[in-house]
C-alpha cells in the first residue's frame, strides 16, 4: 500500500470493514445476552412447570446470576479430547454449529431497517446458513469416537434434514402472501392493528404458522423432538464426549438458531416489530420519531422472539419425547403433506380472494376469534385457584417444625 | 500491483476446482472419494458458468439458470451413485474400487 | 485493494485450499470437511459475484443435502473407525503430474482467448439489497427477459457482431427436472433398501 499520510485517507479504503465487524460485534454481543437469558429461563420455566424452584441462590431470590455462575465453570473445566477421537474434526466441529447458527442473523431485522444486512432473498438465505448447521453436528458426533454419540449424530442429521423440507415450504407461504422474500418488506406489510398480520389472513397462513412452528422445534432439536439428547437414552447424543467450552459453543448455537427460528417465525407471521395495537397506517416510527420508535420496534420484536421460545421451553418440559420413527413419520407422512396443501391452497386463495372480496371477513374472522380463544384461555388458567393440601400423604410422618408431606383429595 | 481481479481470475479458480475434482476421481480408491471428486468438477463447472453470468451481460440470466440445474441434478447424481455405493458394499464389503473386477454381482 | 479484490482473494484461497486438501487427504472424514469448506467457500464467491439466488440454493443443496448423503455414506460403509486406503507414490506422481498438465491447458486457454466481456463492468455492481436476481430468474422461466444486452461488449473477434438472440422460456427444463427428481427419489429409494447382507467374501 502506498505511504497514506493522514488517517482520514485511510477511512474510505477501511470504512466497509469496520461497520462489518462492528454490526457483528453488536449481533453476537445480542446472541450471547440471549443465550445467557435462555439458560436461566430454562431452569426456572422447567423448575416451575416440574412443581419445584429452580435456581434460587446465586444473585438474589431468583437466581439472576446463575447463567454466570454455569458459565464460570464451564470455561474453568478440563479440556478433555478422548483417546480415539479425530482431533481436528473434534474441534472444529462445534464452531461450524455456531457459525452456521450466527450467519443467520446478519439477514434478520429486529425492526424498521434496523438489520445488518437488509437482504433482498433475506429469508431464504437465513434458511440457507441455518442448513450447514448439520455438519457441526455430524462432525461432533462423528469426531468424539464413540458410538453412542455417533448414533446421536446421525438421527440427528437425519431429523434436521427431514423436517427442512416442510419448514422450508411452510416458509413460502407468507412470502406468497407477501410478494418478498425481504424481510423488512414482509414485516412492513404488517403495519398497523393485529388483524394486518399474516397469521390471520387466510386459514392457510394460520395452520402455516403452526407447522412453521412445529418444524422449526423439531429442527433446533427441541422436545419433543430431541431424541438426539436423549438423557435417557443416549447420554446426550452428539455431544456426549463434549465439556466445558466447546459445550457451551454447541448450546449457544442451538440457543442462537433457537431465537433465529422464533425471529423468523415472528416476522413471517406474528407482525414482527410492530405491537398491533396501533391504528391502520400508523407506527411506532411515526408516534414517536425515528429514533425512539425505531427503539420501540426493536424492543417488541426481541419480546416476541424470547415469548416464541419460551413456547418453545413450555413444550419441551410439557409433552412427552417422541420416538425416532414416530418422529420421522411425523414428517413425511404428516407434516409434507400438510405443507404442500397449504402451499397450494393459499396460491388458490392469493388468486381467487382478488373476485371475491367478501373472503377478507376470514381475516377479521381470524383475527378476533384468535383473540377470543387466547383471552378465553388466559382467563381460564388465571381464573384456576391453587389447591392447598388437606390430608396427609399415606406412608408419611411429619418432621418436627412442618406437617409433612401431604396431598389433595378433590371432594 | 495485483492485477484487478476479472473474469480470467473466476475461470482460473474454476480449472483449480475441475482440476482438482478429475484428480481426486483418478486417484481416491475409495468409492466415495471419486463422488467427491465428481462434486468438485461440478462445482469448478458452476463457477464458470456463474462467472460468465456476471462478467458478460448476454448470458446475465442464463448462466446462473444453468447454475441453478446443475446444482439439482448433481443431487440428483449424488443420490443415486451413493444407493449404487452402499448396493456395492452390501455385496462386497468393501467400498475399494480397486476390487471392483467382476462385471457380475 | 477494495472490498471486492480482498474477498476474492479471501474465499478463492479457501476454497483453492480446501479443493487441494480433499485430493491430499488420506483419511475419508477428514475429505468430507475439506469438502465442505469448499462447497461453503464457492457458495461466497457466488454471493460475490452477485448471484444471491444461486449462492443460497448452493447452500441448501449441495453443503445442508448432498455433503450430508455423502457423509452418511461414508459413515455406513466405514469398516473400522477411520478407514485408509492408500495411494501408493506412484500413483501419486502420474495424478500429479496430469492434473499440472491439465491446468496449464485449461489456464491457457482461459487467459488467452478473447472473451466477449462488457466494456465497463466494474461500476454498477449491484448492492445485495436491490438485487433482482430472484425476479429476474422466475420471469426468466416464464420466457421474459430482456433481450437486447444493455451494455457494449469488449473483445469480440473482428468482423463479428453479437448474434441475434430469441427469447427462451426456460420452464420445460424445470417441469423436466422436477420428474427427473422424482424418479431419482424413487430410484434411489429402491436401491438402497434394506436388505440381507451377504457374508464376507473368500
Amino acid at each position: 500500500m502506498p505511504y497514506i499520510s493522514s488517517f482520514w485517507l485511510y477511512f474510505d479504503v477501511l470504512w466497509p470493514y469496520v461497520l462489518a465487524v462492528l454490526s457483528a460485534l453488536v449481533l453476537i454481543t445480542f446472541m450471547l445476552l440471549s443465550a445467557i437469558f435462555f439458560v436461566w429461563l430454562e431452569r426456572k420455566v422447567s423448575a416451575r412447570i416440574q412443581d419445584r424452584l429452580g435456581p434460587t441462590r446465586v444473585g438474589g431470590k431468583y437466581g439472576w446470576l446463575q447463567t454466570l455462575a454455569d458459565g464460570l465453570k464451564l470455561l474453568v473445566k478440563e479440556d478433555i479430547i478422548p483417546t480415539n477421537a479425530d482431533p481436528m474434526l473434534f474441534r472444529i466441529g462445534p464452531y461450524i454449529a455456531l457459525a452456521g447458527a450466527f450467519l443467520a442473523f446478519i439477514a434478520l431485522p429486529f425492526g424498521n431497517g434496523v438489520v445488518a444486512r437488509n437482504l433482498n432473498i433475506a429469508i431464504f438465505f437465513m434458511l440457507a446458513v441455518m442448513s450447514t448447521e448439520i455438519f457441526g453436528i455430524i462432525l461432533g458426533g462423528y469426531a468424539s469416537g464413540s458410538k453412542w454419540a455417533l448414533f446421536g449424530g446421525m438421527r440427528e442429521a437425519a431429523q434436521i434434514v427431514s423436517y427442512e423440507v416442510p419448514r422450508a415450504i411452510s416458509v413460502i407461504v407468507p412470502v406468497i402472501v407477501a410478494g418478498s422474500m425481504n424481510l423488512t418488506e414482509i414485516g412492513k406489510q404488517q403495519t398497523g392493528p393485529f388483524w394486518n398480520w399474516i397469521v390471520f389472513h387466510d386459514p392457510f397462513t394460520f395452520c402455516a404458522f403452526w407447522v412453521f412452528f412445529t418444524c422449526a422445534t423439531a429442527s433446533c432439536k427441541r422436545a419433543p423432538f430431541d431424541l438426539a439428547e436423549a438423557e435417557s437414552e443416549l447420554v446426550a447424543g452428539f455431544h456426549t464426549e463434549y465439556s466445558g467450552f466447546r459445550w457451551l459453543i454447541f448450546f449457544m448455537a442451538e440457543y442462537g438458531s433457537m431465537f433465529a427460528v422464533s425471529g423468523i417465525a415472528s416476522i413471517l407471521f406474528l407482525g414482527g416489530w410492530h405491537l398491533g395495537l396501533l391504528p391502520p397506517g400508523w407506527d411506532m416510527e411515526r408516534l414517536f420519531g425515528t429514533v425512539f420508535g425505531n427503539f420501540i420496534n426493536v424492543v417488541v420484536f426481541i419480546l416476541k422472539g424470547w415469548f416464541l421460545v419460551f413456547v418453545m421451553m413450555w413444550v419441551r418440559w410439557t409433552l412427552p419425547r417422541l420416538r425416532i420413527d414416530q418422529v420421522m413419520i411425523t414428517c413425511l407422512r404428516y407434516l409434507l403433506p400438510m405443507s404442500c396443501f397449504l402451499l397450494v391452497g393459499v396460491s388458490v386463495w392469493q388468486l381467487v380472494a382478488a373476485e371475491l372480496t367478501w373472503l377478507s371477513l376470514v381475516n377479521y374472522l381470524l383475527a378476533f376469534g384468535s383473540l377470543f380463544l387466547f383471552g378465553f384461555m388466559v382467563f381460564k388458567a388465571a381464573a384456576t385457584t391453587a389447591v392447598s393440601p388437606t390430608q396427609l400423604m399415606p406412608g408419611a410422618w411429619p418432621i418436627a417444625g412442618s406437617a409433612g408431606p401431604h396431598v389433595t383429595h378433590k371432594a | 500491483m495485483m492485477p484487478e481481479v476479472g473474469l480470467q481470475s473466476y475461470l482460473l479458480l474454476g480449472a483449480l476446482l475441475f482440476v482438482c475434482g478429475a484428480v481426486c476421481m483418478a486417484m481416491k480408491r475409495n468409492a466415495i472419494g471419486v463422488l467427491m471428486g465428481v462434486e468438485l468438477v461440478l462445482n469448478g463447472a458452476n463457477v464458470n458458468f456463474v462467472a460468465f453470468a456476471r462478467f458478460n451481460s448476454t448470458f446475465e440470466i442464463e448462466g446462473q439458470i444453468f447454475a441453478l440445474f446443475v446444482i439439482v441434478m448433481a443431487a440428483a447424481e449424488a443420490a443415486i451413485a451413493l444407493a449404487i455405493v452402499l448396493n456395492f458394499y452390501n455385496n462386497h464389503m468393501t467400498v475399494d474400487v480397486d476390487t471392483a473386477e467382476e462385471l457380475k454381482g | 485493494m477494495d472490498v471486492q479484490t480482498a474477498l476474492f482473494w479471501i474465499l478463492a484461497g479457501l476454497t483453492g485450499l480446501s479443493a487441494i486438501a480433499v485430493v491430499v487427504t488420506q483419511n475419508i472424514v477428514r475429505s468430507a470437511a475439506w469438502l465442505l469448506f469448499t462447497l461453503g467457500g464457492v457458495a461466497g464467491i457466488y454471493f460475490l459475484l452477485g448471484a444471491d439466488f444461486v449462492g443460497a440454493t448452493q447452500l441448501i443443496v449441495y453443503v445442508g443435502g448432498i455433503l450430508v448423503l455423502v457423509v452418511f455414506g461414508v459413515m455406513l460403509t466405514a469398516q473400522g473407525p477411520f478407514v485408509t486406503m492408500k495411494t501408493s507414490a506412484a500413483e501419486w506422481a502420474i495424478s500429479l503430474v496430469v492434473g499440472l498438465l491439465l491446468f496449464s491447458v485449461i489456464t491457457l486457454a482461459a487467459v488467452n482467448a478473447p472473451w466477449p466481456q462488457d466494456a465497463h463492468h466494474s461500476e454498477d455492481m449491484e448492492s445485495a439489497e436491490t438485487s433482482q436476481n430472484s425476479v429476474k430468474l422466475g420471469a426468466a422461466f416464464l420466457g421474459i427477459k430482456e433481450i437486447t444486452p444493455k451494455k457494449d461488449l469488449t473483445g469480440f473477434p473482428m468482423g463479428k457482431t453479437p448474434p441475434e438472440r430469441k427469447q427462451v422460456a426456460y420452464l420445460l427444463p424445470f417441469e423436466i427436472v422436477s420428474v427427473h427428481l422424482l424418479v431419482v427419489l424413487i430410484g434411489a429409494a429402491y436401491l438402497a433398501r434394506a436388505k440381507r447382507r451377504r457374508g464376507m467374501p473368500t
